[in-house]
């Protein structure tokens, strides 16, 4: 059993390491790492001998000490009410169209994880004024605590202040603008997609009317 | 408050008189018309004047009624930085203190409804301070959440005193309360003095606690109000709503419950909070609640918990800086309700009576919003 627990905790510290490297990369890559580490799940008790528990916690624990923040999308879920993503448990056990292979728990927590990776990025830089930018210390949540009034579902909607239509992307950066003197960000910026991908989570289940005023 | 005063001709000055005093008189019964012929002839007599029937000079109507109507103003939450880290805030504040300053006649004194800083730091409470000297009545101050938890309210209270205190203006009992002590949340975290603050600066921060007055002051509330009558008008400011409206933003007081309770068997008593940043009106049997506005942002309505009583004031524009921002104005009148009025800038004043609040909303409807809140 003991055994069981220390080659548990081997393992974890390849999945963090995947995990963890991920979030300093982009999604997809981190998405590539998480399918790798299943390849080997029997790395089992044989392969690990007393020296190899004292390497493994000795790595596990100076990779903790490098890693002060990594568990940041857990505090950012403690800090922030962040919308879940849809449940796709039921389709665990059916088949993935032209694939040999079928849909297994393990996808359906990578879908999950990476999608909440992005979401809970944008929580982050949308209640940090230093992320955003900001020259006068204001952040999205100061008007906008968990995302409400920002309503993402009404756009693309013409936008007579700006003369034009705009799209989400154009709202959030005048408020980067204007609300908070910051730089606007480029449209595929990491953060401006963080930051669109949180708006739109917190509306999750709202029903889509674009050009709503 | 609205609008600057201008200077007045003899004529227009001669025909507001003359209206507010024949206003004043539809509203009298006999008894309250004997007094006021009464209280004018002797104020005539007293000025040694020839008494003509044509002026309306010596008294006004309300003051010779049993109490007297008066005005107090408010300025909330303006959340200040430093003026080199953010300048907004701080012309807000300054625009407010403008309008106070404008009103004609003045205000009896202003209430400051809590959040004078953003991060409670010394700097920004002693900018605050420096900006409300600059106020030409009276201010009475309130503590708010941003004042307090960096250091546990220390500077708030060398600046301005104790945040609990009571005092009587024209037959009317005030209190002030504290009402955003929290329970412990940042021991066991370790949290530095600053992150703790910053923990309680977040609206939708859900590591803090909830807001509550406590034991200490719910006993001290008791004292205070112990022997006197239940006729005495009461009018007590919190800084969060003394009710529970909406939990994970802590528009909400965790044992407002206990502290209604201290006040039910007062006929008429007004709440006035700020921390919601938005027009909130609401009634709970004897107990009349009213928001404040904010200087520094608005805030949307919460997505649940809108006291039914709350017409809602437009969604804030983007576009306009100043947009679902202002101050405003109290009304007391001698039975202790009041008419609160919300400058909006740069918008149309929306005052909700307490005719409004006595009828549960079926009387003097404010106006109703054409942008609400999604």
């Amino acid at each position: 059993m003991r055994e069981r627990i220390l080659c548990g905790a081997a393992l974890a510290v390849v999945v963090a390491f995947a995990a963890c490297g991920g979030a300093q990369q982009s999604g997809e890559q981190g998405a590539e790492r998480g399918g790798e580490d299943g390849d080997d799940p029997a790395a089992g008790p044989e392969a690990a001998g007393p020296e190899g528990e004292e390497a493994a916690r000795e790595l596990m624990a100076q990779w903790r000490r490098q890693h002060p923040d990594r568990e940041w999308i857990e505090k950012e879920q403690e800090t922030h009410t962040i919308v879940p993503p849809a449940d796709n448990s039921d389709l665990v056990g059916n088949p993935q169209g032209a694939t040999y292979a079928r849909i297994t728990e393990r996808d359906v927590a990578l879908w999950e994880r990476e999608t909440m990776r992005l979401v809970a990025d944008g929580s982050r830089v949308f209640h940090s004024a230093d992320e955003l930018g900001s020259t006068i210390a204001v952040s999205c949540d100061m008007c906008h605590p968990d995302g409400s009034n920002t309503h993402p579902e009404t756009y693309p909607k013409f936008q007579v202040q700006m003369g034009r239509v705009a799209l989400l992307r154009d709202m959030i950066n005048w408020c980067v603008e204007q609300a908070l003197r910051g730089e606007p960000f480029a449209p595929d910026d990491p953060k401006m997609r963080a930051l669109e991908a949180y708006i739109l989570a917190q509306r999750s289940g709202t029903e889509l009317g674009y050009g709503r005023r | 408050m609205t609008r600057r005063a201008k200077p007045k001709s003899v004529e227009s000055k001669y025909h507001e008189e003359r209206e507010s005093l024949f206003e004043g008189l539809g509203r009298l019964d006999r008894r309250g018309f004997m007094k006021v012929s009464a209280a004018a002839l002797g104020a005539v007599a007293a000025k040694g004047l020839t008494y003509t029937p044509f002026s309306f000079l010596p008294v006004t109507v309300a003051e010779a009624q049993a109490g007297r109507s008066f005005r107090f103003a408010y300025i909330s939450d303006s959340h200040l930085y430093t003026r080199d880290v953010n300048d907004r805030f701080v012309r807000q504040l300054l625009r407010a203190v403008d309008d106070i300053n404008a009103m004609d006649p003045p205000p009896d004194f202003v209430l400051y409804g809590g959040d004078l800083a953003q991060l409670g730091q010394p700097e920004e409470l002693a900018l605050g301070a420096q900006i409300l000297r600059s106020v030409r009545v009276p201010v009475k101050m309130m503590v708010g959440e941003h004042d307090w938890f960096l250091d546990m309210g220390d500077e708030w209270q060398d600046l301005f005193g104790e945040p609990t205190y009571s005092f009587d203006h024209q037959g009317v009992h005030f209190v002030t309360l504290n009402s955003v002590l929290e329970e412990d949340f940042w021991t066991e975290r370790n949290m530095t003095p600053m992150e703790r603050m910053q923990t309680v600066a977040g609206l939708d921060n859900t590591i803090q606690s909830r807001f509550m007055v406590g034991a200490e002051q719910r006993e001290w509330l008791r004292r205070d109000l112990a022997g006197k009558p239940p006729e005495t008008p009461v009018i007590v400011f919190s800084h969060s709503p003394l009710y529970k409206y909406y939990r994970p933003w802590n528009f909400w007081t965790e044992d407002a419950d206990e502290v209604q309770a201290i006040l039910r068997r007062f006929r008429n008593v007004v709440v006035i909070h700020g921390h919601t940043h938005q027009l909130l009106t609401h009634r709970i049997g004897n107990i009349h609640f009213h928001g404040m506005l904010s200087t520094a942002w608005p805030w949307p309505y919460a997505p649940e918990g809108l006291p039914e009583l709350t017409i809602q004031m437009n969604r804030a524009n983007p576009f306009d800086p100043n947009d679902g921002l202002g101050d405003g104005a109290v009304d007391v009148h001698p039975d202790g309700l009041v008419d609160k009025l919300y400058n909006l800038w740069n918008r149309n004043p929306i005052e909700v009576s307490r005719t409004y609040t006595v009828s549960r909303g079926r009387r003097d409807v404010p106006a109703r919003p054409n942008l609400p809140s999604y």
